[in-house]
C-alpha cells in the first residue's frame, strides 16, 4: 500500500477521487476488522451460551445422582412382624382362590409396623434417640418401610434374622449434608431440628450415613409422600411406550408417504395439496397437536386420559412430517441412473423402487426417523393437554395405563415445593433426558457417516 | 378373544397362505424354471396371502367399530322400562353395567336388573366375539381357496400385489391431509361452541382476560357460570412482546454467526462450530424453561437491582431472552444456507471493483440474500409464537396489557395450557376458549409460514 501511495503522489498528481480513496482506506480497513470481530463475537457468544447451559445443568444435576442413606442393622423381629405363613398353592385349589388368599396375606404384611423395625435399628446407632422419638421417626424417608415390606414378601424366611441394609435418609437430611441450604439460618427457618442436625453430622462423621449412587432415581416411580425416593422409572416407561408407538406408526407411515410422493405420485392438484399440507404441518406449533389429541382422541374416541397410547398417537402425528421430509430428501438424492438401470433390465416400477432405490436410501431414512423420534422424546407441551401431567405413583405396565413422560416429569419436579432438593433432582432428570437424546442423535450421525453413499 | 390375538392369527394365516401360493405357482411352472410364469413365485404367494388376510382384517375393523354400539342398543332395549324412563343417562347406565360385567367394583349395591343386564352384556360380548371369529375364518378361508385355485401361469399376480401396495402408500400419504382436516375441524367445532357463550367481538377485541372458573358463582346462584371476560388482546400482546424480545436477541446473533460461518470461517472451524450451535435446536424446550427459571431469571433480576430497575425474575424479558437463545440456530442455519447460495459472480464483481470483504457482504451479498433472510426470520418468529414450555415456566403468567418487558405477562400458549389442565368442565367456555386460542395460533403461524415459504421459494428461483 505504501509503495502505491508514494508512486502515485510522486509520478502522477493524484486526482481528488484517488486522494479520497487513499484517505478513506484506513477507515475502511478498520470497518472490515470491526465487522469480522463482530462475527467472531457472535459465534463466541453463541458457543458461550451452549457452554453455560450445559455447565449449569451438569453442575447442578450431577451431585443428585448420589444421595445420602443410612446403613442400619435391621432386625426383622418376630414380635413386630407377626404374620401368618405365606400361603402356598394347594392341590385342587383354583388359581383365583389362591390369588385371593395371597392378596389377603400381602395386605396382612402391609399392616405390619415396619417403622418400628427402622426405629429400633436407629436406636442402636443413636443412643439418645429414645428421648426424641419424633425426630427419630424423620431420619429415614417414609417410603423405605415399603422396601422392608417387599423384602418380607419376597422372602418370609428373613423374619427373625438381622440384615445390614442401606436406607435412604429424608430429603431434608440430603439437602443439609450437601450444603444446599444456608446453614447459618436460624433454627425456625431450618427444616431439621437442632437435635437431628447434631445426629446427622455425627453419623456422617462415623460413616453410618453415606453418600452413595442413587439407584432410587432410576428404579422408583415418582413419589410425593417420600420425596427422597422419587424416581424416574414411571416417566421413563411412559416415554418408552410412546416412542415405541411413534416408531411403529410414524416411521412406516412417513416412509410410505414419502415413497409415494417422491416416486409414484402423478403431478396433479391432489399431490400439490398433500405437499403443501406436509410443509405446513411441519411448522404447526406442537401445542396445536395437543389440542387435536384432547378434542379428537379423548373427546370423540373416548380414549383414556394420561395414557401413553394417546400420547404416542399425538406425537406420531407431530413427527410424521419430519419423517416424510427427511425420507423425501434422501430419495431425491439417489441418482435417477439407478432407477433407469433397473427399469432397463425389465423390472417394474415398484420393483425398481423397492429392490434398488429403497435399500440405498435406508441409512438416510433411519437418520431422519431417529431425529424425529428424538424430537418426539423431548416434547412436552402437547402431553400436558392430554392429561399426562397428573401425578402417577406407579410404573405403568401397559400403554393404556396412566403415566407421565420424561419431559413432563421434569416439569412436575421443577414445581415441587422442596426447591432445595428438587432443583438438583430436576437437573439430574434433565441430564438423563439429554443423555438419551444425545445418544439418539449420535446414533443418527454415526449411521450417516458409516453408511452414507456419496454420488 | 381380543384384537391383538386376532391380528396374530391373521399374521400366521398370511405366512401360511404365502407359502401355499408360492409352492403352487412353482409346481405349475414345472419345478426349477419359473420363466413360464407371468410373475415371480413370491408375487403369487403375496397375492394369495393378501386375499386371505385383507378381507377378514376389514371385517375386524368394521366389527370393532360397529359392534359396541349395537351391543349397547341391545342391552338398553333389554332394560326394564321404569329404569329407562328414570331419566338417567344411557352412558352412565352402560358404564355401571359394563363394570359389573367385568367384575369391577361398583359403588353401592347392584340392583337385580343391573346384574341381569350385566350378564346379558357378558353373553352378548362373548357371542359377538365368536361370531366375529367365525366370520373372519369363513371369509379368510374363502379368499385363500379362491385365489389359490385361480393361480395360472398367465395370471398377473404382480399387478394385483402392486395395486394393493400403491393403495397402501396412497392411504399413508393422505394421513397428513387427514391430520390437517382433523386439526381444523376439531378446533373450528369447539371454537363455534365457545362463540355460543361469548361473542366473537368480545373475544377478539376484549382487553381483559379474566376467565374465572367454570364453577365460579354457580353454587350460590349469583352467576350463571359463563361469566368472566375472555379478551384476546392481553394474551396476544404478551405473545408478541416475548416473541419480539426473542427476535431482538436472535436476529443479530444468528445473522452474524451465519455471515461469519459462510464468509470468513475456515473450513475446520465451520465443521466444528456449526454442529455445536445446532445442538441448541435439539434441546427440549422444557430444559430451556428450567434454565430460564433457575438461572436467567434470577440473574436478570439481580442485574436490574444493580442498575436500579425492578425486573421480575419471571418476566417477558426472561422468557424472551431464553427463547432468543433457542431460535439462534434456526436463523443461523437457514441464513447460512441462503448466503452461501448467493452466486459467486456477485462477490467477485464487488471485490474486483475494490470493495473490502465486509463492504461486499453488507452492500452486495446481504441485499441479494435479504428475501431469504426475511423468510428465515419469519419461520423463526412463528416458532417463537408457538413456543409453550419456556413461557409456561418463565413468563410469569399474568395476563395484562403491558408493553413493559420487565413485567410478568401471559401468552396464548400459556393460557391454552392453563385452561385445559385446570379443573374446568370440558364443555364450559373456560375450557372451550383454549380451542379458540389454538385456532388463532394456528392461523397466525400458518400465515407466517406461507409467507415465509413463498418468499424463500421466490428467492431460490431467482438464482437457479
Amino acid at each position: 500500500m505504501k509503495t502505491v501511495q508514494t508512486s502515485a503522489s510522486s509520478t502522477y498528481s493524484a486526482s481528488p477521487v484517488q486522494q479520497q480513496v487513499v484517505r478513506s482506506l484506513k477507515k475502511r480497513h478498520r470497518q472490515e476488522k470491526l465487522f469480522r470481530f463482530a462475527g467472531m463475537t457472535a459465534v463466541g457468544i453463541s458457543l458461550l451460551l451452549v457452554a453455560l447451559l450445559f455447565i449449569n445443568i451438569f453442575s447442578k444435576g450431577l451431585p443428585a445422582f448420589w444421595q445420602h442413606g443410612i446403613e442400619l442393622e435391621i432386625h426383622f423381629d418376630p414380635a413386630v412382624v407377626k404374620i401368618s405363613e405365606q400361603p402356598v398353592l394347594q392341590a385342587g385349589e383354583s388359581p383365583q382362590a389362591f390369588e385371593q388368599r395371597h392378596l389377603a396375606w400381602r395386605s396382612e404384611v402391609g399392616m405390619v409396623n415396619f417403622n418400628r423395625l427402622i426405629q429400633d435399628a436407629l436406636l442402636k446407632v443413636i443412643p439418645d434417640g429414645a428421648q426424641h422419638r419424633r425426630d427419630l421417626a424423620r431420619i429415614v424417608t417414609s417410603g423405605e418401610r415399603f422396601a422392608l415390606r417387599d423384602r418380607v414378601i419376597a422372602n418370609p424366611a428373613i423374619i427373625g434374622q438381622t440384615q445390614k441394609l442401606f436406607l435412604l435418609t429424608d430429603a431434608n437430611i440430603d439437602v443439609w449434608l450437601k450444603g444446599n441450604i444456608d446453614r447459618s439460618l436460624p433454627d425456625e427457618k431450618q427444616q431439621l431440628s437442632p437435635k437431628m442436625r447434631e445426629w446427622v453430622e455425627s453419623l456422617k462423621a462415623e460413616g453410618v450415613i453415606q453418600n452413595r449412587f442413587s439407584w432410587a432415581l432410576f428404579m422408583n416411580p415418582d413419589s410425593r409422600s417420600s420425596l427422597a425416593s422419587a424416581g424416574l422409572a414411571g416417566a421413563f416407561m411412559g416415554s418408552l411406550y410412546m416412542m415405541l408407538i411413534v416408531i411403529l406408526l410414524a416411521v412406516p407411515m412417513g416412509v410410505a408417504a414419502a415413497i409415494y410422493l417422491e416416486e409414484f405420485a402423478p403431478k396433479n392438484k391432489f399431490t400439490d395439496l398433500v405437499e403443501v399440507n406436509i410443509n405446513n404441518l411441519a411448522a404447526v406449533p406442537s401445542i396445536v397437536f395437543g389440542l387435536l389429541g384432547a378434542s379428537i382422541f379423548i373427546g370423540w374416541f373416548n380414549l383414556p386420559m394420561s395414557a401413553p397410547f394417546v400420547g404416542g398417537l399425538v406425537l406420531s402425528l407431530m413427527t410424521l412430517p419430519t419423517v416424510i421430509i427427511a425420507t423425501r430428501s434422501t430419495l431425491k438424492a439417489i441418482p435417477p441412473s439407478i432407477r433407469q438401470a433397473a427399469l432397463g433390465l425389465g423390472a417394474s416400477k415398484t420393483q425398481a423402487v423397492f429392490h434398488h432405490v429403497l435399500p440405498l436410501a435406508i441409512p438416510g431414512i433411519l437418520t431422519g426417523a431417529i431425529i424425529g423420534v428424538a424430537q418426539a422424546l423431548g416434547e412436552s407441551a402437547p402431553l400436558l393437554l392430554i392429561g399426562m401431567k397428573s401425578f402417577v405413583a406407579s410404573v405403568p405396565s401397559s400403554a393404556m395405563e396412566q403415566s407421565t413422560a420424561l419431559p413432563v416429569q421434569i416439569y412436575l419436579w421443577q414445581g415441587n415445593e422442596l426447591r432445595n432438593f428438587f432443583e438438583a433432582r430436576t437437573s439430574a432428570a434433565i441430564i438423563v433426558l439429554l443423555g438419551l437424546m444425545l445418544t439418539l442423535n449420535g446414533l443418527a450421525i454415526w449411521l450417516r457417516r458409516r453408511f452414507e453413499v456419496r454420488w | 378373544m381380543n384384537n391383538l390375538s386376532l391380528i396374530i392369527i391373521l399374521l400366521v394365516l398370511l405366512a401360511v397362505a404365502y407359502q401355499l401360493g408360492m409352492q403352487r405357482s412353482r409346481k405349475l411352472a414345472g419345478g426349477q424354471n419359473s420363466a413360464s410364469l407371468h410373475s415371480r413365485p413370491h408375487h403369487y404367494g403375496m397375492m394369495v396371502g393378501l386375499w386371505a388376510v385383507l378381507p377378514p382384517f376389514f371385517i375386524m375393523l368394521l366389527w370393532s367399530w360397529l359392534s359396541p354400539a349395537v351391543i349397547q342398543q341391545l342391552v338398553l332395549a333389554s332394560l326394564p322400562t321404569e329404569v329407562l324412563n328414570s331419566g338417567e343417562q344411557a352412558q352412565v347406565l352402560m358404564r355401571r353395567i359394563s363394570n359389573l360385567a367385568t367384575n369391577f367394583a361398583v359403588l353401592s349395591e347392584a340392583a337385580d336388573w343391573e346384574i341381569n343386564a350385566a350378564n346379558y352384556l357378558g353373553a352378548l360380548q362373548q357371542k359377538s366375539g365368536l361370531l366375529l371369529l367365525a366370520l373372519m375364518f369363513i371369509v379368510g378361508a374363502l379368499g385363500l381357496l379362491v385365489s389359490y385355485q385361480k393361480i395360472r401361469p398367465s395370471l398377473r399376480a404382480r399387478h394385483q400385489v402392486e395395486k394393493a401396495l400403491m393403495a397402501t402408500l396412497l392411504i399413508c400419504s393422505t394421513i397428513a391431509i387427514l391430520t390437517t382436516i382433523g386439526i381444523v375441524l376439531s378446533m373450528v367445532g369447539e371454537t363455534l361452541k365457545f362463540f355460543s357463550f361469548i361473542k366473537p367481538t368480545d373475544f377478539f377485541f376484549g382487553t381483559t382476560w379474566n376467565p374465572r372458573f367454570s364453577t365460579a358463582g354457580v353454587a350460590d346462584g349469583s352467576l350463571t357460570g359463563s361469566q368472566g371476560s375472555f379478551g384476546l388482546l392481553p394474551l396476544l400482546s404478551g405473545t408478541m412482546l416475548v416473541a419480539g424480545i426473542a427476535l431482538l436477541v436472535a436476529i443479530p446473533l444468528g445473522l452474524m454467526v451465519a455471515i461469519y460461518m459462510a464468509e470468513y470461517a475456515p473450513k475446520k472451524v465451520r465443521d466444528t462450530v456449526k454442529p455445536i450451535i445446532e445442538v441448541l435446536a435439539g434441546i427440549p424446550t422444557i430444559v430451556y424453561g428450567f434454565f430460564a427459571l433457575v438461572v436467567v431469571g434470577p440473574y436478570l433480576a439481580d442485574l436490574g437491582q444493580m442498575l436500579g430497575l425492578t425486573i421480575r425474575a419471571t418476566s417477558a424479558l426472561t422468557a424472551g431472552v431464553v427463547m432468543g437463545i433457542m431460535i439462534i440456530p434456526f436463523i443461523s442455519s437457514l441464513s447460512d444456507d441462503i448466503i452461501t447460495q448467493v452466486p459467486k459472480a456477485l462477490r467477485d464483481g464487488s471485490l474486483g471493483l475494490g470493495a473490502t470483504k465486509s463492504e461486499t457482504i453488507r452492500k452486495v451479498v446481504l441485499p441479494a440474500a435479504l428475501p431469504g433472510i426475511v423468510g428465515a426470520v419469519l419461520l423463526a418468529a412463528s416458532r417463537a409464537i408457538g413456543e409453550t414450555m419456556i413461557v409456561v415456566l418463565a413468563a410469569g403468567n399474568s395476563p395484562s396489557l403491558t408493553a413493559n418487558p420487565f413485567e410478568a405477562v401471559s401468552t396464548v400458549t400459556v393460557t391454552i395450557v392453563n385452561q385445559l389442565t385446570g379443573d374446568n368442565d370440558f364443555a364450559s367456555p373456560q375450557s372451550l376458549v383454549a380451542f379458540a386460542l389454538g385456532l388463532t395460533l394456528f392461523v397466525i403461524t400458518l400465515l407466517l409460514n406461507i409467507v415465509a415459504l413463498v418468499i424463500v421459494r421466490k428467492y431460490r428461483e431467482q438464482y437457479e
